[in-house]
């Protein structure tokens, strides 16, 4: 008897992942606990490790598919079986060729149920509709169970993405631009860039779902960034003491270290701007969980320091560096990254003065960290010099209202400005 | 927190509800007023089944010479029937009790009221034992499911003795030789079906102009033409003005198009639908909002308030143990972060009475309403072979297309055991197939089923029996 092994979830809300290494192959015995294969999601790579024992009588999606469903069968085990394993010569085909003249390139969907051995799970009725409507599945999300295309896919679907029919045409043709078409669902060509004069890089699980959480937090989330200076030559100073004192150990604060935790005790002393936005209500969060923006080799990952306002600055220092360095390597798990209440973004280091960054849904805030930089200020009636840096606080209008996140800048300036409140 | 889940009433909504939870592997508890697996189970969908197969199998008896066969002096044992119906009931509700146990879910006996807590309602139960507990959980889901609506200003109100509800009606002390339904619902069908089979004069009131009015106009008049063959009466397009209890029965005051005339029995039914079970239990004080009789939830159950979440018939229409059971898991599977169970599946709704109705999906003038383009197909059971030996004729199943796009959109059958058969059209329209997976179904030769076929067929020209 041989079992299927599947594609396992990683995390709750994992959908699908990129297939990235197969550490067995057909013939191989497996015991349970081995590690058999690499797999990539959009924010993390994770080892997988062999439930059944058996020998591998096939590999069923190569290494280096992408968009491999949860729960679709990658790999088959025979029982226990010791007689030769007869490979099924069958060729899968995990991800369908499908011939498209340079014209209709638009970019791939973000999900299509055409991930399981190249068959396309549609109900019939939204096969029916999709025909009659012009549209071609493989562009279709399938939202039913398992990823099937049902009629509310299809009757929701825009003709964007043109079908491809069974005799392509031997000259590239001009795609109408339907008005409706959303943005993304046009090619380059259509927008007037010509083929050949650019590389493409394909959509990485992680582009994907940066595209798509940045964009609808952009669009759904009424935001508002409200922007403060802070003098933080009191802040300098104290993280030379504490990093005097921290030496013998190793560890070093960094400016960074100690705008979370500022932040973390702000969040204490302003509640209502520790909050998310839900239909059920708004959620006022018991822990200040500081996720912090890290650039990483194709995107950014925002690992989180849990409960950072009953955190020492030696222990956030701590965190935040093996948060960051094993984020660089894709080696987070997914607890690490999700379900943090506020993030920092600090792009201080590159000499930015001031952004505004976009929302990090569900949190209501996001602080935004420019450059420490000397600035010419005025004290009393004269003019003078301090080490300055603008911070601007992006705010989810249906949570943090303006008064809300000003207070909260109020908080957080006095913390930073004076250091020594942070241990009130 | 005491419990991850408290669940509050033990239906079909609510006792599901907590077996789903404790699989998803929380901690889940359930509160019971009175017996573990609530109406349906003890007053409503089961113990009218075992009444109503008693009342089936007595009318064969009266067939026996169709078929051949000969049986003398057949009578029945009043008592014993209501008493197979009540035992049914036991063996049920001790298997609930199992099934808790089995599911390691905490059964709290006692009435629950709620108050404002921090993550979720706090649940206050005032214990069948004596005494109060106060609990707290992370999820309160209420499944207190309904109760027979009356109507107090015209005396359609149990008195317990000559007017009933669904409640007096399961367990009465005799069959009444006369008896007026008020209300030709499921509910109100299924009772006189039973009472009339057992020799009652039985007379069904219905205010509107066609009894069973959620059905297809078809299966009404199908319906009641069947009925009436089996000497129950009908008053449609009635009103009942009031209704009282005499010294040797019940008076009804009833307006047929500005027409007054009184009736009298023996006994009353009052089938005028149910309300919510919403009352005395503090949600108007933690904002819970009550539209009518029934709580406000959104497409997974919760309420607006964190925490408290409401399914099946507190939570509204159509009032059905399968759907509330379904709104359960759902809910239970929703909060627990898993992919959306489909909520848009098509609810089957039966009727029990002898023809048996089951229907799904919109009947014909619903279609035409919502401006669909349709195709109908029919098929009688008086042409299938299976029904003729069977001699269980009576009865059709018709059948209702999106004519554009071929989609199954409604289906209703009335004859022998069709409620068995609707779920064949359930899973078709769940999966949402059309006419071409109909007719390319292979049904089993000789079943009453292949008249779903021939529907189907028929809707597109090409039925072949006929």
């Amino acid at each position: 008897m041989s079992t299927d092994i599947l594609m396992p979830a990683l995390s709750p809300t994992m959908e699908e992942g990129i297939l990235a290494k197969w550490f067995i192959k057909a013939g191989d015995t497996v015991r349970s606990g081995d590690v058999i294969a690499e797999i990539e999601t959009d924010k993390a790579t994770m080892e997988v490790e062999a439930v059944d024992e058996g020998v591998v009588e096939a590999i069923l999606v190569p290494e280096g598919t992408e968009e491999v469903k949860v729960n679709t069968p990658i790999a088959r085990l025979s029982g226990g079986e010791t007689k030769p394993v007869v490979v099924p010569t069958v060729p899968v085909i995990a991800t369908p060729v499908v011939t498209v003249s340079p014209a209709m390139l638009a970019p791939a969907p973000l999900e299509t149920a055409t991930d399981r051995g190249g068959r396309i799970f549609a109900s019939p009725l939204a096969r029916r509709i999709a025909d009659q409507k012009g549209l071609d599945l493989s562009s279709i999300r399938g939202t039913g169970p398992h990823g099937r295309i049902i009629k509310s896919d299809v009757e929701t679907a825009i003709p964007g993405a043109p079908k491809v029919t069974e005799q392509p045409r031997p000259a590239p043709v001009a795609v109408p631009v339907l008005p409706m078409a959303p943005r993304q669902a046009q090619s380059l060509a259509q927008m007037g860039i010509a083929d050949g004069s650019y590389d493409l890089v394909p959509l990485d699980g992680m582009r994907k779902t940066v595209a798509r959480r940045m964009t609808d937090s952009f669009r759904d989330v009424p935001h508002f960034p409200l922007t403060i200076d802070l003098n933080i030559d009191g802040l300098l100073a104290a993280r030379a003491k504490v990093n005097g004192i921290l030496e013998a150990q190793g560890i070093k604060v960094s400016v960074n270290d100690l705008v979370i935790k500022a932040a973390a005790v702000a969040l204490k002393q302003v509640p209502e701007a520790n909050a998310s936005y839900s239909p059920e209500g708004i959620a006022l969060h018991h822990h200040a969980d500081i996720a912090m923006a890290v650039a990483v080799e194709g995107g950014l990952i925002t690992p989180i320091i849990r409960s950072a306002e009953l955190k020492g600055l030696a222990q956030i220092a701590t965190e935040a560096k093996d948060l960051a360095v094993r984020a660089r390597s894709k080696k987070l798990k997914p607890e690490e990254f999700q379900g943090g209440t506020f993030s920092i973004s600090n792009l201080g280091m590159f000499g930015i003065k001031a952004f505004a960054s976009i929302i990090n849904e569900p949190q209501g805030a996001i602080l935004s960290v420019g450059a420490g930089e000397k600035r010419a200020i005025v004290v009393g009636d004269q003019l003078a010099i301090a080490t300055m840096m603008t911070v601007t606080l992006t705010c989810d209008h249906r949570v943090v209202d303006g008064a809300v996140g000003a207070r909260w800048l109020q908080a957080f300036k006095v913390l930073i400005e004076d250091p020594i409140t942070m241990i009130v | 927190m005491d419990f991850d889940v408290i669940v509050i009433g033990s239906g079909p909504g609510g006792y599901v509800t907590a077996i789903r939870a404790s699989q998803l592997g929380f901690k889940t508890a359930i509160v019971e007023r009175e017996l573990l697996g609530g109406i349906c189970l003890n007053w409503g969908c089961i113990p009218t089944k075992a009444l109503l197969k008693s009342a089936e199998v007595y009318e064969q008896l009266g067939h026996l010479g169709d078929y051949g066969l000969k049986v003398e002096g057949a009578s029945f044992d009043f008592d014993a029937v209501v008493k197979r119906s009540r035992g049914v009931s036991t063996q049920l509700n001790a298997g609930v009790a199992f099934l808790m146990k089995k599911h390691k879910i905490e059964v709290i006996e006692g009435y629950a009221t709620l108050e404002k807590g921090t993550a979720a309602p706090k649940v206050v139960v005032a214990l069948k034992a004596g005494g109060s507990r106060s609990l707290t959980a992370k999820h309160v889901i209420l499944a207190t499911g309904a109760r027979a609506r009356t109507l107090p200003a015209i005396g359609l109100v149990p008195d317990g003795e000559r007017i009933w509800t669904y409640r007096e009606a399961l367990v009465p002390k005799a069959a009444p030789k006369s008896l007026l339904v008020i209300g030709s619902g499921a509910i109100g069908i299924e009772f006189a079906s039973f009472y009339c089979a057992l020799g009652s004069d039985v007379t069904v009131i219905e205010s509107l102009p066609r009894i069973l009015p959620v059905e297809d106009e078809e299966v009404s008049k199908a319906a009641q033409k069947a009925f009436e063959k089996r000497g129950l009466t009908f008053r449609v397009s009635a009103t009942v003005k009031s209704l009282r209890a005499t010294k040797t029965g019940v008076s009804l005051d009833l307006d047929t198009a500005g027409k007054t005339e009184t009736l009298s029995a023996d006994v009353a039914i009052v089938a005028v639908g149910i309300v919510g079970n919403v009352e005395d239990m503090g949600l108007e004080a933690l904002g819970v909002q009550i539209e009518r009789t029934h709580i406000v939830t959104d497409g997974h159950g919760a309420t607006g308030v964190p925490g408290l979440y409401a399914i099946g018939d507190v939570a509204g229409p159509p009032w059905l143990a399968h759907k509330a059971s379904h709104e359960g898991v759902h809910c239970i599977e929703h909060i627990a972060g898993l992919p959306s169970s489909n909520l848009t599946a098509p609810i089957p709704g039966c009727t029990y009475s002898t023809p048996q109705v089951a229907s799904i999906g919109l009947t014909e003038a619903q279609a035409k309403e919502e401006g669909i383009e349709i195709k109908v197909g029919r098929f009688p059971f008086r042409s299938n072979g299976k029904a003729i030996a069977s001699g269980e004729t009576e009865g059709f199943v018709k059948t209702v297309f999106d004519a554009k796009t071929g989609a199954l959109i409604g289906a209703h059958m009335i004859g022998a055991e069709v409620t068995e058969m609707i779920q064949g059209y359930a899973l078709a329209m769940t999966l949402e197939a059309t006419e071409a997976e109909l007719h390319a179904t292979v049904y089993p030769h000789p079943t009453m089923s292949e008249a779903m076929h021939e529907s189907a067929l028929d809707a597109f020209g090409k039925v072949l029996h006929i």
